[in-house]
């Protein structure tokens, strides 16, 4: 059976002529079906080869769960007790996750259940907006099986205890597993959120998990959101992340890539309201044979928006660091300020870094600025550190550290910055 | 403790130092002077073990080892310390995490226990005194931001903490004002002892005022062609770098 087959099937299968989705499944199909899967000389895709992920020997569907307790020993340290989504093989599972919040502040529920009842109108209004900025497949493939995803609000005016934490748990162990998760956020006026995205491959094959987690924010609301994926190096991964302001509010995310076999993360910023502001930071530290490739949009399309973009890689070993970040500036989008920065490290002499800004401005009165570094470690800190009798090992852990710093500074959550940090710290192997 | 001989080194094509001689014993401070470019901080950079010179000649025995074929950092874990002409700046790293991080890994070296929070606490508290510098600064990213004054209490700072056998203040004095240029000097003066020796690497006889050297060299052209006592320094300061200069064509004529 060949790969098409296998998805034809597993679509057939999982699509409910009752669902309030199945129209907007039906149509992602009949995209999929004609774009097909992104080649290396679509320009979106041209560092990234994701075709080949795609073999006959992939498992997609739902299978046996995990039990609670596999379920919680994989919780983020001090999150326990928290706000958590818990999706196996790419479907979402209520009956894992958990609700700490008052149901007054916060509703989780399945997307199919939010097609059908009075979250219907804001489903059929926002979700699939990212598909607008892909048209490559990829994204609607996962729309084919949005069936799966979760749907979460905020309540207007509310802020919430703790974070929601989303953990994507794949399981490998009969090989290849396909997962699509798919995720719809509501942020209501005046609402504060954190949201932070966590990969688990639960057995010893390859992973190939294609997201797509779409968020709108009302008036006044705050979201902080942070995907850390550290899932392995048997695991491949295409996301798309896109955030819609629909009215003036504030959106910050931090993207934090650790290892994989093949990344890919896009992330848009869609600025529709005046006065929206958001914040932009990624890390990638890498090794082996890791490709990660970060993809970012910010979109602006009315007056006096900010955003600030800082991505900071980190590649060892045969690695290869991807970024390329586009900024647009619509002609109704005066006073606009617009700030990206994109520094690389090569440390492995076979890693690689290709890095490409993408500014396209159609206002005339505005801000943007945009710089990118490739560079190694700097060599007079290095002997400055060794000649107070620091090993060389140190020395760079100590510098690479402080590279991440940026980057990790920039989570607001404790529980979660000490978490990604303990992550970081064992990759550096710091010794003292 | 420090013997130096015939050493030759260059960095990229140009030859800097042409054969230097110098032996250090226990208890002893030796002043370096020269001219600009005579090869002053290129002896004490390969003495740290700098990698952009290359040694193409001679020998260093410091402690019984030969000091050319160890690391920068196993160096001073053996007890070398460079107190740098330029210290650099390391945004993100706190100097307090930084010095911890090196006490320990020479005591780690030496066979000894980590310090333990308290103990390093209590270490670092009495040679902050040394130097007058304020925790506030040591909490700081290291030597980012700081005036010229701070970055070079800092390095004796690091001295005082790691207590080296053999230090070489390489333009300690350079950018000093005349208090900062006091309080650094006494702080070395305070770490003086039988056991440790100094290399003291001056362009001007000012900090010798403070720093009192049993004897004092002058590099001139990658060779050391004088060597005497303090007095040495006194008459470079009266008579200039010329007369060293003149006198030396003379002889190579």
């Amino acid at each position: 059976m060949d790969v098409k087959t296998i998805l034809q099937d597993t679509f057939t299968a999982s699509s409910s002529a009752h669902s309030g989705l199945s129209a907007f499944q039906q149509e992602s199909w009949t995209n999929f079906s004609n774009w097909g899967l992104p080649a290396l000389k679509h320009e979106e895709w041209r560092y990234t080869r994701i075709r080949n992920l795609f073999t006959d020997k992939l498992i997609a569907g739902q299978h046996q769960l995990p039990t609670k307790e596999t379920i919680s020993s994989y919780m983020l340290p001090g999150l326990e007790s928290s706000n958590s989504i818990i999706f196996v093989n790419g479907y979402f599972v209520p009956e894992l996750s958990h609700i700490q919040d008052d149901e007054s502040s916060l509703i989780i529920k399945s997307l199919d259940t939010a097609s059908k009842d009075e979250d219907a109108p804001f489903v059929k209004q926002n979700l699939g907006h990212s598909a607008r900025y892909h048209t490559d497949g990829i994204n609607a493939l996962n729309g084919a099986f949005a069936a799966g995803g979760v749907y979460m609000r905020v309540k207007k005016g509310k802020s919430l205890t703790a974070p929601v934490a989303i953990y994507h748990f794949s399981d490998s162990s009969n090989g290849l597993r396909f997962s699509q998760p798919r995720v719809l956020v509501n942020i209501e006026a005046g609402a504060q959120a954190t949201v932070v995205e966590h990969y688990i491959n639960l057995g010893s094959g390859d992973t190939l998990t294609n997201e797509v987690l779409e968020i709108c924010t009302s008036q006044d609301a705050v979201l902080y959101y942070i995907k850390i994926q550290d899932e392995g190096n048997a695991s491949s991964h295409t996301g798309t992340t896109h955030i819609r302001q629909l009215a003036k509010s504030l959106t910050h995310a931090v993207t934090i890539t650790l290892s994989g076999k093949v990344v890919r993360n896009n992330l848009n910023m869609v600025m529709e309201a005046e006065h929206g502001e958001s914040h932009m930071y990624g890390l990638y530290l890498l090794e082996g044979e890791t490709l990660a490739d970060n993809h970012t949009i910010v979109d602006n399309a009315m007056p006096h928006c900010y955003s600030n973009e800082l991505y900071k890689g980190i590649m060892d070993g045969h690695s290869t660091g991807v970024f390329n970040g586009k900024i647009f500036v619509r002609k109704d989008a005066q006073k606009t300020n617009a700030y990206q920065s994109n520094k690389n490290i090569l440390i492995g002499s076979n890693s690689a870094a290709n890095t490409k800004p993408q500014l396209e401005i159609f206002a005339d009165d505005v801000k943007c600025s945009h710089g990118c570094t490739i560079g190694k470690l700097d060599e007079d800190a290095l002997f400055y550190l060794r000649a107070r009798g620091i090993s060389i090992e140190n020395a760079q852990a100590l510098l690479l550290h402080a590279f991440a710093m940026d980057i990790l500074d920039q989570i607001k959550d404790e529980h979660v910055r000490a978490f990604a940090d303990q992550l970081i710290s064992k990759r550096l192997l710091f010794t003292i | 403790m420090l013997k130096i001989e015939n050493l030759q080194a260059r960095i990229e094509e140009k030859e800097i130092l042409k054969g230097i001689n110098l032996e250090i014993k226990p208890g002893e401070v030796h002043a370096i002077m020269g001219p600009n470019g005579s090869g002053k901080s290129t002896l004490a950079s390969v003495l740290a073990g700098r990698e952009a010179y290359e040694v193409t000649g001679g020998s260093v025995d410091f402690l019984g080892k030969d000091l050319l074929e160890l690391s920068p950092e196993d160096r001073a874990k053996e007890g070398l310390f460079l107190a740098f002409q330029y210290p650099v700046e390391i945004p993100g790293v706190s100097t307090t995490n930084f010095i911890k991080t090196a006490v320990n890994e020479k005591r780690k070296y030496q066979g000894l226990d980590p310090l333990d929070a308290a103990q390093f606490l209590r270490t670092m508290k009495e040679k902050m005194k040394l130097v007058q510098i304020d925790q506030s600064l040591l909490s700081r990213s290291l030597n980012e931001g700081f005036s010229g004054g701070e970055k070079k209490r800092n390095e004796i700072f690091q001295m005082a903490m790691l207590e080296p056998k053999l230090a070489i203040l390489d333009e300690t004095d350079s950018g000093l004002d005349i208090d900062a240029l006091r309080i650094v000097a006494n702080g070395v003066n305070e770490l003086r002892s039988a056991n440790n020796a100094f290399l003291v690497v001056t362009h001007y006889q000012r900090l010798l005022d403070y720093i009192v050297p049993d004897f004092v060299h002058v590099l001139y052209n990658g060779r050391i062609v004088r060597s005497g006592t303090k007095e040495l320094a006194l008459e470079l300061e009266e008579k200039g770098y010329d007369f060293i200069k003149a006198e030396v064509e003379k002889e190579t004529v």
